[in-house]
């Protein structure tokens, strides 16, 4: 295998410096050959070279076969995946250095060793992003996140990062299988009742007040300049408030997110509503057809795209609200609650958790409505062709 | 049935004077007369900042079953004002004007007209088909009537096979040409047509002239065109109206009745077409003499 395009090695007559060498697979391999002479580690205050009685050695030899493998491959693409292979093996090294009870922070032998290893995976990914495809649009993304949280893992405990400034992931992981329950209340009271009943009725809201003064000129002039104000009102400052108004229970939260998520809903669906052409209105027109049908058929899905800009912004904001809300009172459940309860309790590993549930959920929320706008405006120039 | 409706800017920008803008409403209702367009004395004045400008001054026109009316002028010369006065996009200050005997608003709402404008104006999110079917739909037409008429008219223009494309994904002539479909799926008798093929290059232009020669044919529609070529006029027309602007006015009214009725693009290369675009031509140069 001379080169990645293999235009190369099917003509043997053009044969230069350039296409006789996988340089690439060199440049990888002259660090973890240097590595080879420098320790893995160290072990009640020895220092322990490659061969120094673990199983470095095995993971070591089967590293190389997945790497001669995936260059033999009579294709690139069929020779990312041993490498793959080689690359997840090499990653499981320290993981298994640390379970032998190394000290691994002043292995700088092994860490060369990873530095290829992860120069090895820039190479398979660059591969495998260039296949169409479900390798492309899953499998690619889905490694680099699975590298990155290996990569702090082994970081984290590599270094011995203290876990209450920063836990591993398996740590996080452990916490979460641990306090499901307790988490799965959480869930439930503030993203199930609190937020996407804020949520509905803040975009709610905002889209019938919009389509309100959009009909009603008055009500645009005297709204658009309090949308403004609003905006810059601290959630930190109105959430108390409203606790005092609607109670401790989910009113207070749902409160607080229609004050944060009805202004940029109504907003972008004023300014979708904007956005038909006249000569569309006057088609409308030409056809007899009234301020509702002209509103249904027309303006409505002409400002689709605007709509879902606001239902996008909104969901990261209806949670974000609903978080720091419950910091100011909440019953003895809720997410907001279990992070400022946690905090107090040194019990970082649950805050944690708590956080990475927050993050899913607000990334599964911006995802479904990303999902549901390419479905319903895939007519739409930014749209196109995806 | 319609509402009024506070964003219709065109009723804020043409002002409501003329009270006596109908010639008389619903008396002459027998749908046959021969005269289907009857304008006199039409005047529309924009009210503007500094001074109001004089869009149509007095214009007598009588659009007679069958025919196909070119308007003809350079810009400003109120030609497009004019269609727009017919279809009840634009009101008259002045003067009266009566579409198949009632007033504009009436013959809107009874959808008497089709119009194709200047863009095709198609809905991106609609398929070509379900494009055409709209008009079908706000009528509250029965589905499977809609389907078929939309297939018929698609049909027509041409573009068969096209049903479920996108407007964008097809080519400019094409689009106009589903613009027309769509106005011909409500089957109106009288079609308005603003410079529909103004953005196309000159070869889809002829085209879809011989295009739409042979469908008024086909048909015997009424259609009032509005251009500023005059081979186009020339070629598709039985009369030309000529206008000048500042005011918007009529100079000329042209018959050409020394053309066949079959029209082939052959017959611009002949004498009668010649003489044809000559009057306008003049027509025309006595228009712009007022300009300096």
């Amino acid at each position: 295998m001379s080169d990645s395009t293999g235009d190369e090695a099917t003509n043997p007559y053009r044969t230069s410096l350039r296409t006789a060498a996988d340089w690439g697979l060199v440049a990888i391999a002259l660090p973890a050959l240097a590595a080879l002479a420098l320790p893995v580690g160290a072990q009640g205050g020895a220092v322990l070279g490659w061969f120094g009685g673990t199983m470095a050695p095995l993971f070591l030899i089967g590293v190389v076969l997945a790497v001669v493998a995936g260059a033999s491959a009579p294709k690139r693409v069929w020779g990312a995946w041993p490498e793959l292979a080689g690359v997840a093996l090499a990653w499981l090294l320290p993981l298994h250095l640390l379970n032998e009870g190394l000290d691994l922070s002043a292995g700088w032998g092994l860490w060369l060793f990873l530095v290829a290893a992860t120069l090895l995976l820039w190479r398979v990914m660059g591969v495998l992003a260039g296949v169409p495809g479900w390798t492309r649009s899953v499998i690619v993304p889905g490694l680099f996140g699975l590298g990155l949280l290996v990569g702090w893992e082994v970081l984290v405990r590599g270094f011995q990062v203290p876990a209450i400034l920063l836990p591993p992931p398996s740590r996080i992981a452990a916490a979460l299988a641990a306090n499901a329950p307790v988490l799965w209340d959480d869930f439930r009271q503030t993203v199930l009742t609190s937020v996407l009943r804020g949520y509905v009725m803040g975009c709610g809201a905002g889209l019938i007040v919009a389509i309100l003064a959009d009909r009603v000129p008055f009500l645009a002039r005297g709204l658009l300049p309090l949308g403004n104000l609003a905006s810059a009102i601290p959630v930190v400052g109105i959430a108390p408030i409203m606790v005092m108004w609607f109670g401790f229970d989910w009113q207070s939260k749902a409160a607080v997110i229609v004050v944060m998520t009805f202004f940029p809903m109504m907003i972008n669906t004023l300014a979708g509503l904007g956005t038909s052409e006249r000569i569309q209105l006057d088609l409308m027109r030409s056809y007899a057809a009234g301020y509702g049908r002209t509103l249904v058929k027309l303006r409505l899905p002409n400002a689709l795209p605007f709509l879902f800009n606001g239902l996008k912004i909104n969901s990261t904001l209806a949670l974000i609200g609903a978080i720091v809300a419950e910091f100011f009172g909440t019953p003895v459940v809720g997410m907001g609650f279990r992070i400022s309860t946690e905090v107090a309790r040194m019990n970082l590993d649950i805050v944690w958790a708590t956080i990475a549930v927050a993050a899913l959920t607000g990334s599964g929320l911006y995802g479904t409505l990303a999902l549901l706008e390419r479905a319903t405006t895939a007519w739409h120039p930014s749209m196109r062709g995806r | 049935m319609t509402f009024p409706n506070p964003l219709d800017f065109w009723e804020a920008s043409a002002s409501r004077q003329g009270s006596d803008r109908a010639v008389s409403s619903a008396k002459s209702s027998s749908a046959k007369s021969p005269v289907v367009v009857e304008a006199r004395k039409l005047s529309l004045v924009y009210p503007t900042a500094d001074k109001p400008v004089t869009a149509l001054s007095e214009v007598d026109l009588t659009i007679a079953r069958g025919d196909f009316v070119s308007l003809i002028g350079p810009s400003g010369c109120g030609k497009t004002t004019l269609l727009r006065v017919i279809a009840d996009l634009e009101r008259p200050t002045a003067g009266q004007i009566a579409i198949e005997g009632m007033t504009p608003e009436q013959a809107r709402l009874k959808r008497l007209y089709g119009y194709v404008f200047q863009a095709p104006a198609l809905y991106p999110w609609r398929t070509v088909e379900r494009n055409v079917m709209l008009p079908l739909e706000i009528m509250g037409i029965a589905r499977a009537e809609r389907q078929a008429r939309a297939r018929e008219q698609l049909e027509r223009v041409g573009l068969s096979g096209f049903e479920r494309k996108f407007p964008w994904q097809l080519s400019g002539g094409m689009q106009q040409r589903v613009s027309i479909a769509r106005a011909l799926a409500l089957q109106p008798d009288l079609l308005l047509m603003d410079e529909p093929f103004g953005a196309l290059d000159e070869i889809t232009r002829d085209h879809l002239n011989l295009h739409l020669t042979q469908l008024w044919r086909a048909t015997g529609k009424t259609c009032v065109f509005v251009t500023h070529s005059i081979a186009e006029a020339v070629f598709l027309s039985t009369r030309i109206v000529v206008m000048s602007p500042r005011p918007g006015r009529i100079l000329d009214v042209i018959d050409c009745n020394s053309l066949p009725r079959e029209r082939t693009l052959d017959i611009r290369e002949s004498p009668e077409f010649a003489a044809i675009a000559h009057r306008v031509r003049e027509g025309l140069k006595e228009g712009h003499s007022y300009d300096d």
